[in-house]
């Protein structure tokens, strides 16, 4: 057999997935294997008792309910703002663009705490607020301003490359075909955008629902009530209870891998409809 | 021609790493013997900062030898479990006997008579809980009865993960046991005391904030030294008049924070004999003026005479003497399905 050069192979088990496979297996794989052993030590009945309590399901329907609203008002926030540092051209541009990864470099409990500074209720925003018996800070909309803020680059960073390189003739072409601006948006721009759009909502998702430093914060985690599951993983972890712990981070994770799973589907199927 | 030059550019770099390693072994090799790690919790940061200055000078008097110390501060069960998976800790310096009794039943590298290896079941200080009220205590708040009163907005760290919560718990928890002698009663009354709670964060310092800081609540139940801690970082910020006043209730609890060596590492690293001597120094009057200066309260009975302005006499029970022990207490309360769990769920309903 004589060896070939070609510079792309689609069959290839060289190298590069070696490295791939290993670091892999040592990064993400072996770790979460031996989270799934050790919550095995509890057993089934152990672990039914565990996802079954009172407070893990309130905190579960919490977690992922204000990952979920959190993760929808990032897809709204986020596209408008890769929007309008796409298509619009203005003074301070650059800052503007430069500040939305500022959530990313932060440490999140520092984004906690500023948020909790200011959502008080005697906080810069919050003490306006207090009078009408809003309460921002120590209840779940708290959480809900957290999440928005740790999440909100991704979405903005998806679609941002995406809406770039969309080619100015579709739009022309389709407005010299008589198409309204509004029809030109949603049938041309926006099918384009869907997959993106969907990768950037579910990675502010992921992210919000183990999101732990900035929520314990500005939660006030009051069990039943404010209570996210991250901060019960550290609970049972103070307790020395590992096998709980460990059982409700399987619950997260496969919780969170069955939605990424769908979302991932959908997307699939958003991008190959566009061929 | 190129390609050797790259070459000697890449040995040289090779080299510049190789020494550079060499001599970080050699630099830790030097100090091997001589370095001691206090793991510690989070109120004890600026007390053992100057106990390590003070100890090492006395040291080197004693042995002629140079001594390191470094510390780690964080939340005390956290600490302790940093211990139990691998940490290096000499000696742990903690906020409740339950977390050493952990590192004991989780590993074994504290020896389970660590209570009585030095006096005072190994407490060479002690603190207890007290209320930190706003100026002119405007809700007339003076001892615990006050504090379960509707309408009053207490502030206490979640028990589930501070040490310094299940203080405050079982302090609230002891007086009612004592004042109203039935179990019902005084389930009752934490109840009342944690319905009155809007906020749990996750440690004692996190409370403090949201005492001082977010000016939520009525009562902030304290660590007696944290709370002398926050008067004097608010007279600091006003000009000397600080903006809240301490309350000290007619009865509390006993706060003991023990230590104990870590006997597997230090025999490991063969500091058994200078880790022995850093605990021993905490029970010195030396050691006790500190402790005292740090507002925790010294065992010795005249430095704690001596400072009776700075620590008013109250009536103190220990744990022992309403629960058992701490591993009863914290099954008990703490524990999953325990008494905390049920109380909130009930609570809050």
């Amino acid at each position: 057999m004589k060896l070939i050069f070609r510079p792309y192979s689609k069959t290839s088990f060289g190298l590069s997935l070696g490295l791939t496979v290993f670091y892999l297996s040592l990064l993400v794989i072996i770790p979460l294997s031996a989270l799934f052993f050790k919550s095995a030590t509890l057993g089934v009945s152990g672990l039914w008792e565990v996802l079954t309590e009172n407070r893990i399901q309130q905190a579960l329907y919490l977690s992922f309910g204000a990952g979920g609203v959190a993760a929808i008002i990032n897809l709204f926030v986020g596209f408008l703002f890769a929007w309008v540092l796409v298509r619009y051209d203005f003074p301070g541009k650059k800052i503007l663009d430069s500040l939305v990864d500022l959530p990313f470099t932060l440490p999140t409990a520092v984004a906690g705490i500023a948020l909790t500074t200011i959502y008080a209720p005697n906080g810069f925003i919050g003490k306006y607020l207090t009078p009408y018996g809003i309460k921002i800070a120590y209840t779940p909309i708290g959480i809900v301003i957290a999440l928005v803020f740790i999440g909100f680059p991704f979405v903005v960073r998806t679609v941002q490359p995406i809406l770039e390189d969309l080619p100015k003739e579709l739009e022309e072409s389709a407005y010299c075909l008589g198409a309204s601006r509004f029809q030109t948006f949603t049938k041309v721009i926006l099918p384009e955008l869907i997959p993106s759009l969907l990768a950037g909502t579910s990675m502010a998702f992921a992210r919000g629902i183990g999101e732990y430093g900035s929520v314990v914060f500005i939660s006030g985690n009051l069990p039943g009530k404010t209570e996210i599951l991250p901060l019960l993983i550290v609970t049972k972890l103070e307790q020395y209870e590992y096998a709980k712990a460990t059982g409700i981070a399987v619950l997260m994770l496969v919780l969170s891998f069955t939605i990424m799973f769908g979302i991932n589907y959908l997307q699939n199927r958003a991008s190959r409809r566009l061929g | 021609m190129k390609a050797k030059s790259n070459n000697s550019v890449l040995r040289s770099i090779a080299q510049g790493i190789g020494a550079l390693v060499l001599t970080g072994i050699f630099s830790l090799s030097a100090y091997a013997n001589d370095t001691l790690l206090n793991v510690s919790f989070d109120p004890t940061r600026e007390l053992y900062e100057e106990i390590n200055k003070k100890f090492v000078e006395a040291w080197k008097k004693k042995s002629g030898k140079n001594l390191s110390i470094q510390q780690s501060h964080g939340g005390s069960g956290k600490q302790a479990r940093a211990v139990i998976d691998g940490l290096e800790a000499d000696v742990v310096t903690l906020a409740l006997a339950y977390d050493i009794d952990s590192i004991v039943t989780n590993g074994g590298s504290v020896s389970k008579d660590w209570e009585k290896a030095f006096p005072n079941h190994s407490t060479p200080y002690y603190s207890t809980i007290v209320f930190l009220v706003r100026k002119g205590n405007p809700k007339a708040i003076k001892d615990w009865d006050d504090v379960v009163k509707p309408g009053i907005g207490v502030i206490t760290p979640n028990p589930k993960t501070s040490g310094g919560a299940r203080w405050n718990y079982l302090a609230a928890w002891g007086f009612a046991k004592k004042q109203y002698k039935t179990e019902e009663k005084a389930i009752e009354f934490v109840r009342n005391l944690y319905k009155n709670t809007s906020v749990l964060d996750t440690g004692a310092r996190g409370s403090t904030t949201t005492f001082v800081q977010r000016g939520i609540g009525d009562v902030l139940l304290a660590w007696e030294n944290e709370a002398e801690l926050a008067l004097s970082e608010s007279r600091k910020a006003n000009g000397g008049v600080a903006g809240f006043e301490v309350v000290y209730p007619s009865t509390s609890i006993l706060a003991e924070t023990p230590v104990a060596i870590v006997e597997k590492v230090a025999a490991k690293k063969g500091t058994t004999e200078v880790a022995k001597a850093y605990l021993e120094f905490l029970y010195t009057k030396e050691g006790q003026e500190i402790i005292a200066k740090h507002f925790f309260r010294p065992n010795d009975a005249t430095i704690l005479k001596a400072n009776v302005a700075k620590f008013p006499k109250l009536h103190l029970f220990d744990v022992r003497s309403i629960e058992g022990s701490w591993a009863a207490a914290h099954k008990k309360h703490f524990a999953d399905g325990g008494l905390f769990d049920s109380i909130y769920g009930e609570a809050k309903k």
